[in-house]
């Protein structure tokens, strides 16, 4: 039986499933929600039935953790535990299959700032999940922050959902400015009009946005009761005198995005800057293992979703399926990422939110490790990488293991990132169901497993 | 349906998440932390950040952004660390 | 920090064991450089559980330098405190006592002959009924038939153990260099060890101390005296955070036999710890398959068991992280600590497999005595580098 697994069923994963599908494989298609389309397409839960739909070679599992990646010979053993979140008694899964494509997707970066640990300060992708997933807004006055184009939509579904948006705080330059310049490198970007009509909600609302701007802290005992936000010079460090107080009972902060890296990594693919390297067919360099969307780069949805085609196909290729070079969506994918380079180069994170901190700040949520304990390890114990690094300070050692503080907890202390998302376990297990045998399913035939090659059109 | 939050009861839709019928009665943290004791509550919202955590039918350390309702579920607030009942 | 370009000695390796050398010779007035290839203190040492233990040693030599390193550990963190405070001797000591455990009625017998014997050399070994042991570890698993209990078995956190060693090396004039991979050695006229080859530097010195721990068989070839240290891989589960449910190290009786044995295939016993941040640790496994890193799933799940099985309140507790490693064994599981034969000045310490956070003092210790000849604290004959178990080249 030619079959693929597919992590992931946002734009990245449902692309893949259905052009692996179209020639012929079976997939298994896995995923953490109850329903298709991941963080972009989320669908109202509320709402009955999904607004998806695959082909009937492709089997969704929904409500699925996926606990490991095992390689084996030929390939690779997916284990997982399908069933209500977090909850004992889920089912235990092992799928095996030659060929793999990860789509495990990004998740906000959140800056640490004084008082982001109150109730009330969320990260942006959190007002969103809740706000078009949930129908809830996270506050009745609300303040956005971050950069990026995504605080655009995030506003504009705040005030979907009721709340009413306080300012929207754009660190970098006015995403407007760069959509409407002609002669810019986003000249000619699909999503343009989108934002702009977000833009104008805003407008319609008379919600302040300002660039140069950030949430510099949040105040209150228990809860958000207001915040600080203070104009950025242009290393992000805030400008004496231009702080104000803005009422808010909550903050939605974003600051770019993360790739969920620990499935790419326990299937040994090669990580460059940050994200997995991939060659024209989204091949990693590990072999029948493909990754496309966010993990390979934050580009977006439209790009993930041709990345997603591309890999599916070569999926289905490398299991042996006939199968066309998918040429049209490799065109999509580089001139996606050519606007995906000018927009991550339009909105980067600045070195000057160092500052925003004080001593006891907490930058590791879980194990509440202040910035003081944090630079007190780095400086007495001179320990130089993430491995020590986290045992000497605690920082990522908690249920999150670094998957929040990881990225701003090596940035403070100068080291390489990558190894925070070194997770052989990616998702916590409980030790009843670690300990219970799991049925391997389709396990890979030896013989057929010697054909296996890499894919080349 | 309904569930029970700290032992009152809170009406509850099909399809909500545990994170999504507290925010909407305005409840805004269930869980504290181990260290300060500081009250904490949705923060990533998707899974990610393990903030939300919760104890769920005597079985703690469930994300409340994660876990969708079912009729008759006991949520309670989480103290620190707990151990499952 | 001024850069060292000579050195009384070289410590290849900023683990536990290297860092144990460093801070013995350092404190004998030695200016010493330890070099590592990668980040000090990042590999076997962070992936050990922090061990200090006499209860899984029968008598013998390893018992000997396992009591010396028990009493040599309190003395250490009392110095490293004296001389950098309390915070950068933090090293969450321990001394909490450990629990052998024996699940079924034929594990009695072989235990309580242990016990015996390693009280007749002074070891507190505490012999328990199953209500004693309970009362002891309120959850551990009622079907218990009896128990063990070493008051003198301790932990600490082996990252911060080998980091406040090297910060001392540090103060005292010496010098820790990350990222710098040694590979060779040169020598003088009489064939003595003159120097070491770092990246693209040689640094002058008069001896050369091999504390790589498993990758020790490397550098030893890579030196030209190359010495039987083979990886063992070893693998730890983390859970969440807990409250209180773990107050001492438990250990199933098996693990003493798999500490001994020289098995290729896959062994697992539980040993279950509590850590000072609240989780619980849940080993061991010990299996050889060379520096392979890759994920097996079936080693995880036999540690998840026989967790369970002497704790069964573990079974709801989520696993939140494994962490594992190579640890360096000799055919003879015994340590090697000594110079050369064949290369004066060269000197190995090594081989401790999964005692070295235990060992590391007295293993310092010895080395800093025979460097100096002083009279050694600990007989040095059965870890000396010409035996058979060890040499290599006479193995082929």
């Amino acid at each position: 039986m030619r079959r693929i697994v597919v992590i992931g069923a946002g734009p990245a994963g449902l692309a893949a499933a259905n052009a692996a599908a179209l020639h012929g494989v079976e997939v298994v298609l896995i995923d953490a929600g109850a329903k298709l389309g991941g963080q972009y397409h989320r669908q109202d839960a509320l709402a009955a039935g999904d607004r998806f739909e695959l082909p009937r070679n492709v089997e969704h599992v929904a409500n699925a953790a996926v606990w490991a990646i095992e390689p084996v010979d030929g390939g690779h053993r997916v284990h997982l535990r399908v069933g209500p979140a977090d909850g004992p008694d889920r089912k235990g899964r092992a799928v095996e299959a030659r060929a793999l494509v990860l789509a495990t997707g990004a998740y906000d970066r959140a800056l640490p700032f004084p008082g982001w640990d109150l109730p009330g300060v969320f990260t942006a992708g959190a007002a969103q999940a809740m706000a078009k997933g949930q129908g809830v807004a996270v506050g009745d006055r609300v303040v956005v922050g971050g950069t990026g184009p995504f605080l655009l939509p995030v506003a504009a579904s705040l005030i979907g959902a009721g709340a009413r948006v306080v300012e929207v705080a754009e660190a970098n330059a006015a995403v407007t400015g760069w959509l409407a310049n002609p002669k810019g490198a986003l000249a000619g970007w699909s999503k343009t009009g989108e934002l702009m009509r977000y833009a104008g909600t805003l407008a319609r609302h008379r919600v302040p946005y300002r660039s140069r701007t950030a949430v510099i802290e949040a105040h209150g005992s228990d809860c958000v009761e207001s915040v600080t936000v203070a104009r950025l010079d242009a290393l992000w460090n805030p400008v004496p005198g231009s702080e104000r107080r803005l009422e808010a009972d909550a903050v939605a902060v974003g600051f770019g995005f993360t790739p969920q890296l620990e499935l790419a990594l326990a299937a040994r693919c090669r990580v460059e800057d940050g994200f997995v390297a991939v060659d024209a067919v989204q091949g990693t360099s590990a072999p029948g293992v493909f990754a496309a969307g966010e993990l390979t780069g934050i580009g977006g949805a439209e790009l993930a979703a041709s990345e997603g085609a591309v890999a599916g196909a070569a999926a289905a290729k490398f299991v042996g399926a006939a199968v066309e070079p998918p040429v049209r969506a490799m065109a999509k994918v580089r001139s996606g990422r050519r606007f995906a380079a000018a927009l991550n180069a339009a909105y980067p994170v600045r070195s000057g939110w160092h500052d925003w901190l004080r001593d006891d700040t907490i930058v590791c949520r879980c194990e509440e490790v202040t910035k003081r304990a944090l630079f007190r390890a780095v400086d007495e114990r001179d320990v130089g990488a993430v491995r020590s690094l986290k045992l000497v300070s605690g920082a990522g050692l908690g249920l999150c293991q670094g998957r929040v503080c990881g990225r701003n907890v090596a940035e403070l202390a100068g080291v390489d990132a990558t190894g925070f998302a070194k997770r052989p376990i990616a998702s916590p297990i409980r030790l009843a169901e670690l300990a219970e045998e799991e049925p391997v399913e389709s396990p890979i035939d030896a013989e057929e497993s010697g054909r296996a090659l890499g894919v080349e059109y | 349906m309904r569930v029970r939050f700290d032992g009152v009861e809170v009406e509850a839709h099909e399809g909500q998440t545990v994170a999504g019928v507290l925010l909407a009665k305005g409840i805004r943290s269930w869980r504290t932390t181990r260290g300060g004791d500081r009250p904490r509550g949705l923060f990533c919202g998707i899974g990610v950040c393990f903030d939300c955590l919760v104890n769920v039918n005597g079985v703690p350390d469930v994300r409340a952004c994660q876990r969708v309702v079912a009729e008759g579920d006991d949520i309670r607030t989480q103290a620190g660390a707990e151990l499952p009942s | 920090m001024s850069r060292i370009e000579t050195a009384d000695v070289v410590v290849i390796g900023a683990g536990i064991i290297g860092a144990a050398c460093a801070e013995a010779l350092s404190a004998e007035g030695m200016r010493v450089l330890v070099v590592d290839r990668g980040a000090p203190a990042g590999g076997t040492t962070a992936g050990g559980e922090g061990n200090v233990l006499l209860s899984d040693k029968a008598p013998g030599p390893e018992l000997d330098l396992a009591v010396a390193s028990r009493r040599l550990w309190p003395e250490l963190i009392e110095r490293l405190r004296a001389e950098l405070g309390d915070e950068a001797a933090r090293v969450e000591w321990e001394p909490k006592g450990g629990l052998v455990v024996a699940t079924d009625q034929d594990a009695i017998g072989p235990l309580a002959i242990l016990a015996e014997a390693q009280r007749a050399v002074g070891v507190e070994a505490v012999e328990l009924t199953r209500g004693e042991a309970r009362a002891m570890e309120p959850h551990l698993n009622e079907r218990v038939v009896g128990a063990v209990h070493y008051p003198g078995d301790a932990q600490l956190q082996p990252v911060l153990a080998a980091t406040a060693m090297l910060t001392a090396v540090r103060a005292r004039g010496g010098e820790v260099r990350g990222g710098a991979e040694a590979h060779g050695l040169m020598f003088d006229r009489s064939g003595k060890v003159a120097g070491v080859h770092v990246g693209d530097e040689t640094i002058a010195c008069r001896a050369v101390v091999n504390a790589c721990g498993p990758w020790s068989g490397h550098f030893s070839a890579a030196a030209g005296a190359p010495i039987e240290v083979l990886p063992r891989r070893g693998m730890v589960l983390v859970t969440a955070p807990l409250p209180h449910v773990v107050g001492r190290k438990v250990y199933a009786a098996d693990y003493v036999a798999a500490v001994a044995s020289s098995d290729v295939d896959l062994q697992v016993s539980a040993v279950v710890e509590s850590t000072a941040t609240g989780t619980v640790l849940i080993g061991s496994s010990r299996q050889r398959v060379g520096f392979d890193e890759a994920l097996q799933v079936e080693v995880l799940r036999r540690l998840a068991r026989s967790a369970v099985k002497l704790f069964p309140v573990l079974a709801g507790v989520p696993v939140m992280r494994t962490y594992g490693g190579f640890r360096p064994y000799t055919p003879d599981h015994l340590p090697v600590i000594g110079e050369d034969p064949r290369f004066p000045g060269l000197w190995h310490a090594s081989g401790h497999e999964g005692a070295g956070i235990g060992l590391a003092p007295a293993t310092g210790r010895l080395l800093a005595d025979l460097m100096c000849g002083l009279p050694p604290g600990v007989d040095p004959t059965r870890f000396k580098v010409d035996r058979p178990a060890v040499m290599a080249e006479v193995r082929t």
